[in-house]
């Protein structure tokens, strides 16, 4: 491997691990901020003590979330500068304003509000509180919106054109730009991907809670929305997984055919497979366990319909097919599996055994995780599925990186690598002894100071302490 | 209307926004470890804790704007700062994630507490060695940059980087004047009479080393139209700093950090003097890196109509949390 081969890869494995740790989250605030409102909501409408107390728990679960999301959000950045100076140079004038749009409608309207929504409900009010909160779901929704157009503009790149500097510049209306072909698809399924996140993060909290015999209020409360949301969105997603998949079909069909194991063209129809492992230097699928014409079935909907392998596509310009294969396959079981735990919780409901039936209760727990999951391994599929390019067929890259040595590009990775695994999963140990505890009466918001002050007296609904769960919080009084 | 003059001034503007606003945060976390372990540190903290996130914000913008509306300079830049702007990125996750964790985990906050002081030193000298190493010129070969990847470390840069590090912590001093009562407050009071005279010196040292780093910028200051600012400037910087002193003296609560946010305007002033119309001080001017037309109007059109709502709201969450920290936090006035 030359040096440049070298930093190359660093980047690249730089840009992944950090990009990995950051979307995991997005992934749960962009969910657990739309909870927020709905648990705020719900406790504004009905005056019941047990919404507000669910608010309070996972609002100190959110702080410590969005601080981690804000801290490895400002490192893509700048990554983008640092790593791929190339990319920033040529790509700048298309995405570089789409970015901008992200920091003036998302970011600052999540910060703006965020202090209001974490300290301020003594201060303004219930409903200006209300408000903050609200703004800060939206402001995360948003986000989402822009930094998907940009990513999705990179898998499909339309309304440019090249100007005499190798710049890509906008040739059509923005609106073409932001709404390309890949990006509607995109959006839905990360906002969902997002949402079932949390949907199964809240449930698996629930489930451990019941296992533990604090089947209190808020417990079940928790637990049956998060199932609810199970089990409406588990098979919307797989639907909309189905159409995202048709419409790279029609953009990318090299990552289909990776994600497909297709090296063979198959005119007469191709076969799913279910197990296999790709070799891509053979260009065969070893081992392979198929179901004849179902792949036709699937993406053309006729099962005789013919499709091309990656044979077809010059060896150079293809995406390594070892990597999506299994990516997409981790992905898209455990979609199945949230589809079966919703509908075992809506079989649970019928029977109304809901919060006491124990199996239901270990599935929940054990797929608490399983959102990070599969929408890691969603982004692995659809980022390596369009290598060997960053914008799609237009700049590879290996083009696209900076002019920096691999030592510097090596220190900064192992730099990057210590630290996140310090404080971030330190971050996550707080988040789940948090989670630890159950719910109580006379939950206390974040626990800093600035909270419990406001120098006005708090409702007393807010501040009872009592019941047999309470506990103080762990805050000011173990200090 | 030639747009691109517009971007450089709304540039200045943002980093302006990000000095002031994140300026005082950061300089809060250098003084921190003086501060007496307990309700001290906890209002020092709180005072900053419901608007970082908003003053960090600004430098995220600062960096998206440049890759938009003067994409070649990012793209130079940024590799040519890589080891100080690296570091800074790891400051500000240390310091960031210190506001939320310190009252996780009273067991380890002494850890949370040293992360908080570290992060923000080395964001803010890392901020102050990357101005330091523009102003001092670096390498360009083609569209990218040429130099090596320690052409940013010398005298010069370290020494603008230590000037920063003082001027931080003077808006952090004068910030908790007017946020906090009691003995931080005096203590506080006590570091700014400290750290405005040593900020003069740097500011100094500073000005006396620009005008002969590169002959532009000598040119700039003692050359007909220049000599006009140059022998205002640093009596204008003098009276400011008078009046700082004068208003410290005196006791008062809100002046001094107004004042010492007047100095950092006139050294930002001074500051765009040397490098206009450069947006790589004596490399690339502003013409040269500019983006297409259609993206300036395209993101002015945004800015103009947000800029102005954001800074309503913000002004709106400094509001909420008027007053002074108590010891409990934030109570009315
Ligand atoms: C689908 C959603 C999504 C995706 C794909 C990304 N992000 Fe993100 N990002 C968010 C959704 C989000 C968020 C939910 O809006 C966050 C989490 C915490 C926060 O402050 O906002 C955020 C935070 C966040 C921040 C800090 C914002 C702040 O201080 O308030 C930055 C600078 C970025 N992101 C930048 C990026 C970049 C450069 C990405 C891609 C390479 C990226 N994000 C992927
Ligand atoms: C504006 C948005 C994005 C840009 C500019 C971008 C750009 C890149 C670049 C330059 C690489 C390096 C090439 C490579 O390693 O293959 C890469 C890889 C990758 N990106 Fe993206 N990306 C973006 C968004 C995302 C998002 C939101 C995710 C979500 C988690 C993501 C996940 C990945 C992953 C997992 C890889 C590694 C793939 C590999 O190693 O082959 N990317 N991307
Ligand atoms: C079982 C049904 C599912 C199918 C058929 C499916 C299909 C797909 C496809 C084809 C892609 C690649 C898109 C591209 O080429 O760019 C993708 C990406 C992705 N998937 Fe899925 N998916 C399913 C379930 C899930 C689930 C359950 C989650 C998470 C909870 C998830 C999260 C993601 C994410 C985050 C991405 C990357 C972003 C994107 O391109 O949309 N998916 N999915």
């Amino acid at each position: 491997m030359t040096d440049a081969d070298t930093a190359l890869l660093l980047a690249r494995i730089q840009f992944a691990f950090t990009i990995s740790f950051h979307f995991i989250f997005p992934a749960f605030s962009i969910g657990l901020a739309s909870y927020l409102a709905v648990l705020e909501a719900l406790w504004l409408k009905t005056g019941k003590d047990h919404y507000l107390n669910l608010f309070k728990y996972w609002l100190k679960i959110f702080a410590i979330a969005f601080a981690m999301g804000v801290v490895s959000g400002i490192v893509m950045t700048y990554q983008f500068g640092t790593n791929w100076s190339v990319f920033s140079d040529k790509a700048g004038p298309i995405i570089g304003p789409l970015m901008a749009y992200e920091v003036l409608t998302a970011f600052f309207l999540e910060a703006g509000f965020l202090g209001v929504m974490l300290f301020g409900l003594e201060r303004v009010g219930k409903k200006l509180h209300f408000l903050a909160t609200c703004m800060v779901a939206i402001g995360t929704a948003i986000s989402a919106f822009w930094i998907l157009s940009v990513n999705s503009w990179m898998h499909t790149p339309v309304g440019w054109a090249m100007n005499d500097k190798g710049q890509f510049v906008p040739a059509a209306p923005w609106i073409e730009i932001i709404f390309n072909p890949s990006f509607p698809y995109r959006l839905v399924h990360t906002v969902i991907a997002a949402y079932l996140t949390t949907a199964l993060v809240v449930g698996g909290v629930g489930a451990w809670h019941l296992l533990r015999r604090h089947a209190t209020a808020e417990v079940k409360t928790m637990f049956s929305m998060a199932m609810w949301m199970a089990a409406l969105v588990a098979p919307v997603q797989i639907v909309v997984g189905d159409l995202h998949g048709l419409n790279t079909l029609e953009h990318q069909p090299a990552k289909v055919m990776a994600m497909e194991g297709h090296y063979e063209s198959h005119p007469n129809g191709a076969p799913l497979a279910l197990f296999g492992i790709p070799d891509d230097e053979e260009e065969r699928l070893k081992y392979a366990i198929e179901i004849p014409k179902l792949s036709s079935l699937i993406l053309k909907h006729d099962p005789n319909a013919p499709l091309a392998g990656l044979k077809t596509i010059p060896k150079e310009n293809r995406p390594p097919a070892s990597i999506v294969f299994w990516s997409f396959r981790v992905m898209v079981g455990l979609g199945m599996l949230m589809l079966l735990l919703g509908l075992f919780s809506l079989f649970a409901r019928v029977r109304r055994k809901l919060y006491d039936w124990k199996l239901l209760h270990r599935f929940a727990l054990v797929m608490s995780p399983a959102g990070f999951v599969a929408v890691i391994a969603g982004w692995i599929t659809t980022e390596v599925g369009r290598q060997p390019f960053v914008i799609y067929n237009l700049l590879r890259t290996a083009d696209a990186r900076a002019p920096i040595d691999a030592p510097a590009v090596a220190t900064s990775l192992l730099v990057f690598v210590i630290t996140y695994f310090l404080v971030f999963g330190t971050g996550t140990i707080y988040i789940l002894r948090l989670m630890k505890k159950p719910p109580h009466p006379g939950e206390s918001a974040p626990a800093h100071a600035p909270i419990r002050t406001a120098g006005i007296t708090p409702s007393p609904s807010m501040h009872r302490h009592g019941g047999a769960n309470a506990r103080p919080d762990q805050n000011e009084e173990a200090r | 209307m030639d747009l691109t003059i517009v971007w450089a001034l709304l540039l200045a503007f943002i980093v302006a926004m990000y000095v002031v606003m994140d300026g005082f945060d950061l300089g809060i976390g250098m003084l921190f470890p003086r501060f007496p372990v307990g309700k001290q540190r906890d209002m020092a903290m709180n005072s900053v804790a419901p608007v970082w996130d908003g003053n960090e914000t600004w430098l995220i913008l600062g960096g998206n704007g440049l890759i938009a509306a003067f994409p070649i300079a990012y793209a130079i830049i940024l590799p040519a700062l890589y080891a100080p702007l690296i570091a800074m990125l790891l400051g500000l996750i240390f310091r960031g994630v210190a506001f939320e964790f310190r009252w996780r985990d009273p067991g380890h906050r002494r850890w949370w507490d040293a992360g908080f002081f570290l992060g923000s030193l080395v964001a803010t000298l890392a901020q102050g060695i990357t101005l330091g190493a523009l102003l001092q010129g670096i390498t360009i070969e083609g569209r990218a940059y040429g130099g090596g990847w320690w052409d940013w470390l010398t005298p010069f840069s370290l020494l603008v980087g230590a000037s920063l590090v003082v001027g931080y912590s003077l808006l952090g001093a004068c910030w908790l004047v007017w946020k906090t009562e009691g003995p931080l407050h005096d203590q506080a009071r006590r570091y700014a009479k400290l750290l405005l005279p040593a900020l003069l010196v740097a500011f100094g040292a500073v000005s006396l080393a620009t005008p002969f780093l590169e002959n532009k910028y000598y040119e700039r200051w003692f050359d007909t139209p220049g000599l006009f600012v140059t022998v205002p400037m640093p009596l204008l910087v003098l009276a400011t700093a008078w009046a700082a002193w004068r208003s410290i003296a005196k006791g008062q609560d809100h002046a001094p950090f107004l004042w010492v946010l007047g100095l950092f305007g006139l050294t930002l002033i001074g500051l765009g003097i040397s490098i206009w119309p450069d947006v790589i001080p004596g490399r690339i001017s502003i013409w040269d890196a500019a983006s297409p037309y259609d993206s300036q109007l395209f993101m002015l059109v945004g800015s103009a109509v947000l800029i102005p709502l954001i800074l309503v709201y913000t002004a709106w969450s400094y509001y909420v949390f008027r007053g002074k920290v108590g010891e409990d936090g934030y109570h009315e006035h």
